[in-house]
């Protein structure tokens, strides 16, 4: 009799909390095929890694492949909202589909989440409440590389990045830190995989070092081609050409390049050595700069669960604000611009073993804001 | 600008122009014998690449490697020829397109699933890696020496085989008349899967040479099959010759471009503009040099029909 009274009173119990808290369902728009697929699996590794720690039933993920398609991303966006009626949306990792998606998702009043892109038209004037960046602005990495060139007292860099806005951003950013003279500024293009031509620039230029942004392949090509040219100058670049994903095909090439990051597998604090521990234990390989983004990404929005009901917009995103979870950078917190305030390490290329991978040599920025947030109001 | 800057500009656009060659002549000698449009011929480059970098990673040898993808990708190309393509010879050029686009995705999605989404590593060999001192001076990389040496080799060993050997005439006659060839008792069919093979060994080469010093990932090939087109469109379709010139022509326009607008125009707009224009305006070079090529030449330089 005891025993179904019992029964009965935790029935009951579950019956209420499960009234009590009501269900978040998020979308995921994320690059899982073509090219720049390692990102996406990445960072939805990471999310759903976090996902599964914290095991809160009332947290519904939808997973969805953008192909790296602005389109795609739009008509994902539209069918999450309209159809599947999530209350949240996150996962893209490029800056062209954020700034298709990100607009049209708050202006119906959604939360985003950006596990990657931060493109400074959002950070800016287009910022709005419901967008929080939980990675980086775009600028952040390159002006961080900016102030190290400065600090490493380089004074003539040759820079190069893409012709496309992230990589006008990521001059801009570098520029902005960096107190030299350029040796040489180059535009190449995008999705370029020879950098023959731009090598020999750079070697008739006198140059004293070489900064670059060249995410995903590009980089790759880059890096392999710099070493064999037999241009020997010091090289710094933003994290992005030597993630963990990329730096086992580079090689030796990467040994001992400078670059910057805001995480790194070994920033010294209890959530970061757990999520690498538990990363490496569930997939198999070690986590890059785009899981441990999915990873806070994550805990972010649980922590706002923990403390606010969803349909409560206001309160919802007051606990986003609040940014009261253990991150795996350590220090972090929001700007009024709803964009990362944190510390930017530099990192060095290293081989541990047979895997290449980054340590950590100084610190490039603290408590590192934007240059956009003066821009924005809300 | 030195002249030594310049001549280093020059091979390596001579560099880029014969790596494209090899890609080019294979999808010309498909398109010239069997009239098949392949748009999955950037498929088989990143076969290759893939190809030498598991086989180098496997044996720890490049040359093994090498030898990996050239019959990587000659097996994957006669497969295909077997199976899919050989149901196309019929159909009009929309279902070739339709067709072999399809199999881009089969390839691009195979491959991810077999390899990962993460790009492999395969590097330059260590006898052919750093810089050499050419005469007056210019340090070049012994490898892009070696790729100049190896497409050049190439360009003749096809050239041999097609003007010199049974098989060429075989491939000349089949160009220029079916029916007659089969009539007078060749195996049309079979023709057709060994200048497929043929064709994709050579992709697979590039995809291997290239992949060296570039990055071993999926959905390398169809940023080099555009240009590949491009080639053959200058180079008159069907041509080996044309698909050489054409490959130079190219390689030497998209170098030189990419490295004199900016300059060029710094002469007029302050640096950064300059650069920005100046790139810009490079990327289109080769499609306006294709244009320029059409309208005096509507058949490229060497092609034969119009």
């Amino acid at each position: 009799m005891k025993f179904v009274t019992l029964a009965a009173a935790a029935a009951l119990a579950i019956g209420l909390s499960s009234a009590n808290a009501e269900p978040v369902k998020v979308g995921m728009i994320t690059t899982l095929s073509g090219g720049g697929a390692g990102l996406g699996i990445d960072a939805r590794d990471g999310f759903m890694l976090a996902v599964k720690q914290a095991g809160n039933k009332d947290l519904e993920v939808i997973v969805e492949d953008d192909q790296r398609k602005p389109d795609v991303a739009v008509q994902l966006a539209d069918k999450m909202i309209q159809s599947d009626k999530v209350d949240v949306l996150t996962g893209i990792i490029w800056s062209n589909l954020a700034m298709a998606v990100v607009p049209s998702v708050t202006a119906q009043g959604k939360f985003y989440l950006s596990p990657n892109a931060g493109p400074s038209a959002l950070a800016g004037k287009g910022c709005n409440p419901n967008y929080f960046s939980v990675a980086y602005q775009n600028d952040n990495l390159h002006e961080a590389a900016g102030a190290y060139a400065k600090e490493a007292g380089f004074k003539k860099t040759f820079i190069l990045a893409p012709n496309y806005p992230a990589g006008k951003d990521s001059l801009t950013g570098f520029k902005r830190y960096y107190r030299g003279e350029l040796a040489g500024e180059i535009y190449t293009k995008l999705g370029q995989t020879d950098y023959a031509a731009e090598l020999a620039q750079i070697r008739a230029s006198g140059a004293d070092s070489v900064f670059f942004f060249l995410p995903g392949g590009m980089g790759i090509s880059f890096l392999k081609q710099y070493a064999d040219s037999g241009i020997d100058l010091p090289v710094v670049g933003p994290a992005f050409s030597f993630d963990q994903g990329i730096l086992q095909a580079v090689g030796d090439a990467a040994l001992g390049v400078k670059n910057t990051s805001q995480w790194s597998k070994d920033i010294d604090n209890d959530a970061n050595k757990a999520f690498v521990e538990s990363f490496k234990a569930e997939y198999g390989r070690l986590p890059s700069l785009y899981a441990a983004q999915g990873f806070d990404t994550a805990n972010l929005l649980l922590s706002a669960m923990a403390k606010a009901d969803v349909t409560d917009a206001d309160a919802f995103r007051a606990a986003l604000e609040a940014a009261d979870f253990p991150s795996v950078r350590g220090k972090f917190s929001f700007g009024p611009n709803h964009h990362p305030i944190q510390d930017i390490y530099v990192r060095e290329v290293i081989k541990e073993g047979d895997v290449y991978t980054n340590k950590i040599v100084g610190t490039a920025l603290s408590d590192h804001g934007d240059a956009y947030s003066d821009e924005c109001s809300m | 600008m030195s002249l030594i800057l310049l001549i280093e500009q020059v091979l390596n656009g001579l560099q880029f122009g014969i790596m494209l060659f090899l890609m080019a002549a294979g999808l010309t000698l498909i398109f010239g014998v069997m009239g098949l449009i392949n748009l999955a011929h950037g498929s088989l480059y990143m076969i290759g690449a893939f190809c030498a970098a598991a086989v180098a990673a496997a044996t720890g040898s490049f040359l093994l490697g090498l030898i990996g993808a050239l019959a990587g990708a000659a097996i994957a190309g006669a497969l295909v020829e077997l199976v899919v393509i050989r149901r196309l010879y019929t159909k009009d050029h929309l279902d070739q397109v339709l067709a072999t686009f399809a199999l881009i995705l089969i390839f691009s999605e195979g491959t991810r699933w077999i390899f990962g989404s993460f790009p492999l590593f395969l590097n330059v060999p260590e006898f052919l890696s750093g810089p050499v001192t050419l005469p007056g001076g210019i340090e070049y990389p012994l490898y892009r020496l070696t790729l100049i040496a190896v497409g050049l080799a190439v360009a003749i060993g096809l050239w041999l085989l097609i003007s010199r050997t049974r098989l060429g005439v075989q491939i000349r006659a089949g160009e220029n008349d079916r029916e007659m060839i089969a009539a007078l008792g060749i195996d049309i069919a079979r023709l057709y899967t060994i200048v497929f093979a043929l064709g994709a060994a050579l992709a697979g080469l590039a995809g291997a040479l290239v992949g060296a010093i570039q990055s071993v990932q999926v959905g390398m090939g169809e940023p080099v099959l555009i240009l590949a087109f491009v080639v053959i469109v200058i180079g008159g379709i069907g041509s080996i010759k044309g698909a050489l010139v054409g490959a130079i022509l190219v390689g030497l326009t998209d170098t030189l471009g990419g490295i004199f607008l900016p300059e060029f125009l710094k002469l007029f707009l302050d640096p950064s503009t300059a650069t920005s224009i100046g790139s810009s305006l490079a990327s289109m070079a080769i499609y306006i040099l294709m244009a320029a090529v059409l309208i005096l030449r509507p058949a490229g330089l060497f092609g034969a029909r119009a």
